[in-house]
């Protein structure tokens, strides 16, 4: 299953866990990524806060946790190769997985079809 | 009116194009009631020879430092600056250009401030340094700062040797954010209870190297100290030129060293503009403040400069920024990079060498006089002499003799009565021997 | 034809085919030039110093082990990098550089002369105050010209820079507040604010609250007072704001911001387009820094040095940091320690020393050299040449805000819409035309923003051709000449750079002979 924020962040759930990411639009409208903060495996988010931030060369973004949780994982070949979040945003490009502290907060999201309209609304 | 390409004609014919009358029509926005319809209260305008009179009547009512026996430091020193320097700083490609936002047609500038960052790093035996803060003092303020950052603690242990006004500004720099400082009590030497200080809230100790009585400090000790609870070394360099003879204090363990660089290339200028030196470790990078030149190539392939890792800065970050400074030091820190690479490697450790020997001559002739010892034994450019009278008047006493003989710590320290007694004087290769003897003959007759 | 030696007398390219690529790299002035650490060679120097007499050090050990990694050449090689190097600028002497918020002005080469007088600057900020009546007195007398010019009563001359001065300003406003025994946090900045503005609030531990402009690109005095509140500190407004208009409304807002208990913060940066004919004293403004690097013709010099002096009303003068110069019995004084300070409550110290002395005599040369009636001339015809800039430009390009402007005329890119160049491309194209490009995409409130300033230090005559480009280059990009954009520059020394590259794999400093690596 997968869901998306209104801040263009990506949740896909993975049993207890779930990956995320930003979404082929918002790293478009970033364009070249150069750098991406992310937190400490152990540390604890919650939902729609600050969870990790995102850089182009002209400009920075927080990245909020679509989903409330603890870090178990990040996506450790983004400081080498930051440019996977232009080249493969949903795959490859991942930021974080998090294991979930109350699946009900996934209700707050949007579907994918309810994105894509969203995002055509822009 | 010299500097006004306009004339009459140009002003009617712009205020036509644009279609106003006049020119207090473009101004209607301003609220009658503060546009003002009468001059101001100055002078009118003036011409060059006028104003260089004044300025010059002005100028001659002090006594500069190149005119008299001059031995005074504690933070700025007086060192010969070669001619070329002054005369490349003022090529109007450099002197008459902007911030390097447009890199294409800003390479020299870039490239000049690659070569500062080199410098700066290898001086301070660190791996990155950026493209200079105001001053070594504002340095320290913003290294106390990005340390907090670093290790997401607030408190900041200042050593005793540190430049009173330098502690000052650090503890204005972080007064609103609520960090705690901790002032160790004046030290002219070694301080074996600064490591005490340090505990796990500790973000950073601040130590000065030589400090400011002119002692030199082996910082190896205090940063085994600093990083067994986690916390940072932050050390502090007031005569950069020390770092010729020297070890760096990257060497000992330091992980960010700040540094104020007026000694190369800047010169004195009653305390300004100056350049802040600011070097760390690679990984700490990101929460550096202050601009960055960085190395790339252009669409051709060719190598080239920009300014880079621009996202720490306030014109993108806004408040998150990692400091609000914008307008850095850039002409002195070229001033800086064309003195540095006169003196090269070769040049510069020399001139740390003769300064230490100017220091040692000049302190066995002070120390001789009755009245006065040596209360720092170890020493670079710099020594403090104990009196056997308050410095203060002393200092004035000698400058009645036509010596500036050196600062009292009293100025630095009002109040502190221990340092009341004590004559912080400073020797540089600008000294001649007669200087000296006059120095020694002058303190001779005031401490009698 | 050609002489009996063999010289041609006459120029000839009808054989000459496309410019060849050059065994040097170089193409007659177009001068490359390696890293200084490229050209080093061991053993050489550029300075000639006694030999040391080899005395005994007295260093405690510490001497220092290894070598620097500084690079050896002699005098001629050093000038000759830096000139090369010199030539790889653009600057306000070559040319109109017409960089919006940032008053590249001429800078008289008198200042220089002056700030040069050994009285000056061969001083040692710390010689006995006896020794140093003339530096002073110059501060003093800066300080003077700066009351008359704000209107406002006290200045805080230490600042080293705008962001510095606004820092300055910001600690003076939360000393205030803490000194009442109040605990506001909160400080508005309007969207189109300098991002000095936010990151000193920040800072000084206050709480940004963004407030959008009107339709006109003012903020409204409404929009202020809906904000308003018992935990409002105070507000920054730049004006002329960083559109380029004067905030109509800005006697109003202060009054309002005042009534809640809060500060009035004015960013000085657009002073040029004010100074001698409106005082911010008589606006409601308790501080404000003046850039002597902007207003007052100190050199920029490549990014700096400046300087920043801030203005304070007399809400905010008791807090002013020190140190200061008061008249004393014996001439002039400072104020330097806190002790010293009898009555006022300084917020502390922002710099060693007393301030940038060597840019407060180049901004007092250039006063003296205006006196009060060519400092009003100033504001009038810097205001006159943006609007002559708008003037001639609103019909080829898209002004987002009707006029009059105040120094500088603003554009966005509506202009640009379907032709495929962006501002970027047009800024670049600029660079070909020999200009030094606007200030782009700021402020933040419009859309690729174009941001021209002219100052009033440029002729009809150099206006009319900075126009006549700007007009074909927009004639171009309508035309679908996208092409002249998108490679733009060809004909700076370098191409379009990769600044992606750059940000990705940092390279900071010079490669060549790295010192040893750093303790861990």
């Amino acid at each position: 299953m997968i869901k998306f924020t209104d801040q263009h962040e990506w949740v896909r759930v993975e049993g207890e866990e779930a990956v995320v990411g930003i979404t082929p639009y918002a790293a478009e409208q970033l364009g070249d990524v150069v750098f991406v903060e992310l937190p400490e495996a152990g540390r604890k988010v919650d939902q729609f806060k600050e969870a990790a931030v995102v850089e182009s060369v002209k400009a920075a973004s927080e990245i909020y946790a679509p989903v409330g949780g603890e870090v178990v994982a990040v996506n450790a070949a983004l400081a080498e190769t930051p440019g996977l979040v232009n080249e493969d945003a949903l795959g490859k490009g991942w930021f974080l997985k998090l294991r979930i502290r109350d699946k009900g907060e996934l209700d707050k999201l949007m579907s994918a079809e309810e994105y894509e309209t969203y995002v055509k609304g822009l | 009116m010299r500097y006004l390409p306009l004339n009459a004609e140009d002003r009617r014919a712009m205020l036509a194009t644009i279609g106003v009358r006049s020119v207090d029509e473009l101004f209607r926005d301003v609220p009658k009631e503060a546009r003002l319809d009468e001059p101001l209260d100055l002078p009118r305008h003036m011409g060059e020879l006028e104003v260089e009179r004044a300025l010059t009547s002005l100028a001659a009512q002090s006594v500069s430092a190149g005119s008299v026996p001059f031995f005074v430091g504690c933070g700025a020193y007086r060192h010969h600056v070669p001619a070329s320097v002054d005369h490349l700083i003022q090529r109007s490609e450099f002197l008459t250009a902007y911030t390097p936002y447009q890199p294409e047609i800003a390479q020299g500038t870039l490239q000049y401030l690659f070569e500062f960052q080199t410098m700066v790093a290898r001086l301070a035996g660190l791996e990155v340094a950026n493209a200079s803060m105001y001053d070594g003092s504002t340095a320290a303020g913003e290294a106390v700062q990005m340390a907090a950052r670093v290790t997401k603690r607030s408190k900041a242990v200042l050593s005793g040797g540190l430049h009173p006004q330098y502690r000052d500004v650090i503890e204005t720099y972080v007064r609103y954010q609520d960090d705690e400082i901790v002032a160790a009590p004046m030290a002219l030497g070694a301080e074996p209870g600064l490591a005490d200080l340090i505990d796990e809230d500790t973000a950073c100790v601040v130590v000065q190297t030589p400090s400011v009585f002119g002692t030199p400090v082996d910082l190896r000790p205090i940063a085994a100290a600093a990083h067994a609870k986690g916390a940072l070394l932050v050390a502090v360099v007031t005569e950069v030129v020390s770092l010729g003879l020297l070890e760096s204090p990257g060497a000992m363990g330091a992980d960010i060293v700040v540094g104020e660089g007026q000694g190369l290339g800047v010169g004195l200028n009653f305390g300004g503009p100056y350049v802040g030196l600011f070097a760390t470790r690679a990984k700490f990078l990101r929460q550096m403040p202050g601009r960055l030149a960085g190395e790339t190539v252009d669409a051709e392939g060719r190598p080239g400069y920009v300014l880079t890792l621009s996202t720490r800065e306030q014109h993108i970050r806004r408040e998150k920024a990692t400091s609000n400074i914008c307008t850095n030091s850039g002409l002195c820190c070229l001033a800086f990079t064309i003195h540095l690479s006169l003196l090269g490697e070769a040049g510069f450790t020399r001139l740390a060498r003769l300064n230490h020997e100017a220091a040692i001559r000049l302190s066995d002739r002070l120390a001789a006089a009755r009245g006065a010892e040596l209360a720092t034994p170890a020493f670079f450019n710099e020594f403090t002499l104990r009196l056997k009278k308050p410095a203060a008047g002393v200092v004035e006493a000698l400058a009645a003799r036509g010596v500036l003989g050196g600062v009292p710590a009293s100025r630095l320290l009002p109040g502190e009565t221990a340092a009341e007694n004590l004559l912080i004087v400073a020797a540089t290769e600008t000294n001649t021997d007669e200087d000296m003897e006059r120095f020694a003959t002058a303190l001779a007759e005031v401490l009698a | 034809m050609s002489d009996a030696q063999g010289r041609p007398t006459q120029p000839d390219i009808s054989a000459a085919g496309a410019p060849p690529a050059t065994f040097s790299g170089d193409r007659g002035l177009a001068l490359e030039e390696a890293s200084i650490f490229a050209l080093s060679r061991a053993g050489v120097t550029g300075v000639d110093l006694p030999e040391p007499k080899g005395v005994a050090p007295r260093l405690a050990g510490l001497e220092r082990k290894g070598a620097i990694g500084l690079p050896g050449l002699s005098e001629p090689e050093v000038v000759r990098h830096f000139v090369r190097l010199s030539r790889r600028n653009y600057a306000i002497d070559l040319g109109v550089f017409p960089l919006g918020s940032c008053t590249m002005k001429h800078n008289p080469r008198l200042n220089e002369k002056m700030a040069r007088l050994p009285g000056f600057a061969d001083l040692h900020p710390l010689q006995p105050v006896s020794t140093v009546q003339g530096a002073l007195g110059l501060i003093d007398s800066l300080a003077h010209w700066l009351k008359v010019l704000t209107g406002l009563p006290v200045i805080a001359m230490s600042p080293k820079a705008g962001a510095h001065g606004e820092l300055c300003g910001m600690m003076a406003i939360r000393a205030a507040i803490d000194a009442r025994g109040e605990r506001r946090r909160r400080v508005l900045v309007p969207a189109s604010a300098h991002g000095t503005n936010p990151a000193t609030a920040a800072q000084c531990g206050f709480e940004v609250d963004e407030i959008a402009g009107d339709a006109t690109g003012r903020v409204s005095a409404a929009s202020v007072a809906e904000r308003l509140g018992p935990d409002v500190a105070g507000i920054m407004l730049t004006n002329p704001n960083t559109c380029g208009l004067f905030e109509r409304e800005v006697r109003e807002i202060a009054a309002r911001v005042h009534e809640a208990g809060g500060y009035f913060y004015c960013d000085g940066a657009n002073f040029n387009a004010l100074v001698g004919r409106v005082r911010p004293g008589d606006l409601g403004v308790d501080a404000m820094h003046i850039n002597l690097h902007k207003t007052f013709s100190t050199p920029h010099g490549g990014g700096g040095p400046g300087a920043g002096p801030v203005a304070f009303s007399e809400a905010l003068a008791p807090f002013a940091p020190r140190p200061w110069v008061v008249h004393g019995a014996a001439g002039f004084a400072l104020v330097e320690a806190e002790g010293d300070a009898k009555g006022a409550k300084p917020f502390g110290r922002l710099t060693a020393f007393h301030g940038q002395m060597g840019m407060f005599v180049r901004a007092l040369a250039y006063m003296m050299s205006h006196g009060g009636d060519g400092l009003r001339q100033v504001a009038e015809d810097a205001v006159l040449n943006a609007n002559y800039v708008m003037a001639c430009l609103k019909d080829a390009m898209s002004v987002p805000f009707a006029g009059p402007c105040m120094h500088e005329a603003l554009f966005d890119d509506a202009f640009l819409e379907g032709t495929g160049v962006a501002t970027l491309d047009f800024a670049k194209a600029l660079i070909d035309e020999g200009y030094h490009p606007m200030t782009v995409y700021f402020p933040l409130v419009v859309h690729g923003a174009m941001l021209v300033e002219p100052t009033e230090t440029e002729s009809k005559e150099s206006l009319d051709r900075f126009i006549a480009s700007m007009r074909g280059l927009a004639l171009a990009a309508k035309a679908g000449d996208a092409a002249r954009f998108k490679g733009a520059p060809f004909y700076a020394p370098r191409r379009r750079l990769d600044e992606t590259q750059a940000a990705r794999k940092p390279v900071l400093v010079a490669a060549e002979a790295s010192p040893r690596a750093a303790a861990e």
